[in-house]
């Protein structure tokens, strides 16, 4: 397998790997904070609410999965670059409007549908560029 | 409506900034020579002792409890939309920070993956 490609297929399966995490831990995230409520702008309602959140069991198994996602993140940051995985990284969000179809039955507005598109598109334009368009340390010292 | 869009300010900026910092980071780092457990716990070793990293941390720190905050505020369908310009400001950085080369067909791709989050959010 040649260089380039093998590079292709390790940002893949990494950015994947962030997509999953990020994904789950942003939806664990976001049931934990409706459970917690609306925060109060005061130094004792900013209080309280931190309170609560670092003592939810939700939020935490949202931390876990952020975790897995930063581990992804820093890995295949150290290869590829930014501007290649960070809009890779958005389609997260199209797999999350086809899971909802799939599996949850939901039905999903032309808009949605017309951004998902967009998102799969504007993905496959930067997954056509070149993941690396920098130096590398390990390659710099070799 | 102010203490939105300084929410928002905070979150784009904290994130794209952190993100930034912990590139430029993991690239001085190194990539781990193969993707197995032991080197990937090496490789972490190896960049949590990169002052990049440390920098980029609270940065992103921030960020997070601004979209905490901005969760309890404003529904998720607001907040996400307007959290995508990060793409646009992240790859403006990438391209002048990191001296990342940006493709047309690179920006072509963020513009609508910007474009195309804002609308899936929104419901």
């Amino acid at each position: 397998m040649s260089h380039e490609s093998r590079l292709r297929i390790k940002t893949l399966v990494m950015v994947l790997a962030m997509v999953v995490c990020a994904n789950a831990g942003d939806l664990m995230l976001k049931r934990g904070m409706s459970q917690i409520g609306a925060v109060q702008l005061t130094a004792a309602g900013v209080a309280h609410a931190f309170q609560l959140t670092v003592t939810n069991a939700t939020i935490w198994t949202g931390i876990f999965f952020l975790i897995g996602f930063m581990t992804s993140y820093m890995t295949v940051l150290s290869w590829a670059d930014y501007s290649y995985v960070m809009p890779a990284g958005a389609f997260g969000y199209a797999l999350l409007t086809l899971l909802a179809v799939i599996f949850l039955h939901e039905s999903v507005s032309l808009r949605r549908w017309v951004g998902v598109v967009m998102i799969c598109v504007g993905v496959l334009l930067v997954g056509q560029t070149k993941p690396r368009t920098t130096e590398v340390a390990s390659e710099a010292l070799a | 409506m102010i203490r939105v869009v300084l929410g928002l300010a905070v979150l784009v900026f904290g994130s794209t900034g952190g993100e930034i910092a912990i590139t430029y980071g993991m690239k001085e780092t190194g990539e781990p020579a193969r993707l197995r457990p032991r080197e990937l716990l090496q490789f972490l070793g190896r960049a949590v002792r990169n002052g990049w990293f440390w920098a980029g941390v609270p940065l992103m720190a921030l960020s997070f409890y601004a979209l905490l905050v901005l969760l309890s505020w404003e529904p998720i369908s607001l907040v996400i939309p307007a959290s995508a310009m990060s793409y646009v400001v992240g790859t403006l950085g990438a391209k002048y920070i990191l001296g990342e080369q940006v493709s047309a067909a690179r920006w072509a791709g963020v513009v609508l993956v910007c474009a195309g989050v804002a609308l899936v959010a929104a419901g």
